[in-house]
């Protein structure tokens, strides 16, 4: 594969221009106390890259010291590329200084490579030099081997000529360039004579990059990207439909299109959107996900469930209008590596039934609708749970299985919470109560987590008073103290009523709540 | 061909009618019956949860943990079990008592559509409990006790329910223990529970069960129990 003719600008000590110095005033650009550009004034007085501070001010002490500073490179140079991309579009920036751009339709435009540089040189404005030669390594070397008034132009073909010559250095591997000289292989010239399936053997798939650019290829031959083929399906429906089995047909065909193509790509589709549009232009999307690939069919039933789900919705969600338009597309893809069932319990004729009888109601009520529980670790019993969506990832770990599915989070010491058994009902909003102690004063507990007297009396939201024959706590929780606005101080407290009901308690800023009962 | 035939004159040729009887499949009775925990077998006809009836558990504190608790065998066995309408359930304890998270389906919030919801779970999963949003069309209860019986699916309603329960569990008296005042905290609890409903199940009984049992997995089995 022959590399693109390409042309690079070099602007030399772009750094030093950048910071608006001009080329006759010895200075230097510094970062991490060592100069990373130097002016040419300087440069005359011997300093050079890599000098730290004291050194380059020893060798020239009127030099002026600037601090590097990437993003004011990169905006002035933005003017240049703005410049330059009136002779041409897509121009690549390889750093703020350098630029290059593939010559082919210029050069043949501007009349020649002569033509171009000399057209590159009035247009940039900034002192520059440029080359042209095959790939952007090469054109890269060119330009640092050409003075301000005489571009190198490498002819085509020639470019492994032109390199042969250089310092392996040039190679901007120090390590390889290190190994490489040890080896008595100093020049890119010595590199390019190996042969390519030795030295990738040798020196890896770096190595194996170097040695292509040394003998003037491209350096990216085989990362060609392809943009990614847009992939959905969509058909209309005239006249527009309004009910499910008359979209069913064209879902199933159009699932089966879709993966025919998928299976073209190799790609399986773990998350399906399906996409609906209305006579009234309303457009209903909804994202489905599958852990395994779809078949066909999965797909088809989805699209159904979901189309039953919108025009049997109630009145306000449904469309007010037929649909005109169904489109599938694909909105997650990976390689299709096919799908293993467990030998071994796992995936079973059960379980792959409850998976579609759970999709059929998350057809009906939305995806988040149906959600299986993990445990995980927190003080109350309701923060112990997490509620995934169906067909969302259960996480690893966790619930696994029954009684040992363990995680670690929920293993690692939660002081303050509630012991087991958990409670069976846990009020989604907590209920306000009163607790009262024998002499009918208010039960309280201090901030030190102390309770002012043992409560004997309990009143859920303003209900009749019921005694308590037993209690323990109070369990204080001092919650997310790092985070204001988080931040929360309760103390939890079981009690027993007479008729034998147990109720957690939370008490919070002085009110009472019963957050769960043990029902 | 001649030969065979021969062979076979022998042999006494079953008759049709005997045929029939021999290939029909057997259906076994405790096929029809998902597993309940050991201590719960004296609560139900049979030993187990027959499939396709309704199993209402009622009456008093304690009534959600029994629910969960008769689910527990059958989840940790393979079974599916969903909980549709009950925003409210305790999931920590539900896995205390040993049903299966990751076969277990929470449904909170169906709305007006849990009975198109519950009639869906029906058709795959083995337990379903059901809350719902409010009154009972006696038409709705009807349907879904015929989903389930068409399906072999278990449902166990809370609250009103306007069909005759085919097994009825009733709470008539909890006492906990292993809370004092100002220590210890609760442990286990001690709950009668009367039997009854309809055929093998309508001969009431009543059975004592610790549930949940204390956290040291020592079940006392004495009357010194407050």
């Amino acid at each position: 594969m022959s590399a693109v003719r390409t042309l690079v600008v070099w602007c030399p000590d772009w750094p030093v221009v950048a910071a608006g110095i001009e080329a006759s005033t010895p200075a230097a650009v510094l970062q991490a106390n060592r100069v990373v550009a130097c002016s040419e004034a300087a440069r005359a007085e011997g300093v050079k890259r890599g000098l730290r501070r004291r050194e380059a001010q020893g060798r020239c002490p009127d030099l002026v010291v600037v601090e590097h500073d990437l993003g004011r490179d990169a905006r002035a140079f933005e003017p240049v590329v703005a410049a330059l991309e009136a002779l041409c579009p897509r121009i690549e920036i390889v750093r703020p200084g350098v630029c290059a751009f593939a010559t082919r339709g210029p050069s043949r435009y501007f009349g020649g490579d002569e033509a171009l540089t000399a057209l590159v040189a009035g247009t940039v404005g900034v002192p520059c030099r440029s080359g042209i030669a095959d790939g952007p390594f090469a054109a890269g070397l060119a330009a640092r081997t050409a003075t301000p008034e005489q571009p190198t132009i490498v002819a085509a073909g020639t470019s492994r000529a032109f390199l042969a010559d250089f310092p392996v250095s040039t190679l901007e591997r120090p390590e390889l360039a290190d190994l490489l000289v040890r080896l008595g292989l100093h020049t890119l010239g010595d590199l390019a004579a190996l042969p390519a399936a030795q030295v990738l053997a040798r020196f890896g798939p770096d190595g194996a990059l170097a040695a292509r650019l040394a003998r003037g290829l491209d350096e990216r031959p085989l990362a060609a990207r392809t943009p990614p083929p847009d992939l959905a399906v969509s058909a209309e429906l005239d006249p527009p439909a309004d009910r499910v089995d008359r979209v069913a047909f064209l879902a199933k065909s159009l699932a089966d299109e879709l993966t025919d193509e998928l299976a073209r790509q190799g790609l399986a589709c773990t998350r399906l959107s399906i996409e609906a549009e209305t006579e009234h232009g309303e457009t209903l999307v909804r994202l489905w996900r599958h852990d395994g690939a779809l078949t066909p069919t999965a797909m088809a039933e989805r699209v159904r469930w979901q189309l039953d789900g919108w025009l049997s919705g109630s009145a306000t969600d449904r469309p007010t209008a037929g649909i005109v338009r169904l489109r599938l597309a694909p909105d997650e893809v990976k390689p299709d590596l096919g799908r293993q069932l467990g030998f071994w319990g796992g995936s079973t004729l059960q379980d792959a039934r409850a998976a579609r009888a759970l999709a059929r109601v998350q057809g009906m009520l939305g995806p988040d609708a149906v959600c299986t529980a993990v445990l995980q670790g927190g003080r109350s019993p309701g923060e112990q749970v997490r509620l995934v969506p169906w067909g969302d990832d259960r996480g690893t770990g966790a619930g696994s299985a029954p009684g040992t599915g363990r995680g670690g989070a929920e293993r690692a010491p939660w002081p303050g919470s509630v012991p087991a058994p958990a409670p069976a009902t846990i009020h989604v909003q907590p209920v306000p109560a009163e607790v009262l102690a024998t002499d009918g004063t208010a039960v309280t507990v201090a901030g030190r987590g102390l309770i002012s007297a043992p409560p004997a009396r309990l009143s859920i939201s303003g209900h009749q008073w019921a005694d308590l024959v037993g209690w323990a706590g109070p369990w204080p929780v001092d919650e997310r103290w790092w985070d204001p606005p988080a931040h929360r101080r309760r103390a939890r407290l079981q009690v027993l009523q007479h008729d034998g009901t147990a109720h957690l308690l939370a008490v919070e800023g002085g009110q009472w709540w019963v957050e769960a009962t043990y029902d | 061909m001649g030969f065979a035939g021969h062979a076979l004159d022998g042999v006494a040729r079953p008759s049709p009618g005997r045929l029939v009887g021999q290939v029909t499949p057997v259906s076994l009775a405790d096929q029809h019956l998902l597993p309940v925990l050991p201590e719960l077998r004296g609560l139900l006809p049979g030993g187990g949860l027959r499939r396709g009836t309704v199993v209402a558990v009622g009456g008093g504190p304690g009534s959600r943990s029994l629910t969960l608790s008769l689910l527990a065998a059958a989840s940790a066995a393979g079974s599916w079990a969903a909980a549709v309408g009950v925003a409210d359930l305790g999931v920590v304890a539900a896995a205390e008592l040993g049903v299966a998270l990751e076969r277990f389906a929470l449904v909170p919030q169906p709305g007006d559509a849990w009975p198109a919801v519950t009639a869906a779970l029906l058709d795959a999963v083995d337990l379903v409990v059901v809350r719902p949003a409010r009154r009972v069309r006696p038409a709705d209860a009807r349907r879904l006790v015929a989903r389930a019986r068409e399906r072999g699916g278990v449902l166990f309603p809370i609250g009103e329910w306007p069909e005759a329960a085919d097994v009825r569990l009733t709470l008539d008296g909890t006492a906990w223990d292993g809370l004092g005042s100002g220590h210890g905290h609760l442990q286990a609890r001690r709950l009668v529970v009367t039997t009854g409903g309809r055929g093998a199940a309508s001969r009431q009984r009543r059975v004592t069960v610790l549930l949940p049992t204390p956290v040291s997995g020592l079940v006392p089995i004495s009357d010194g129990m407050p």
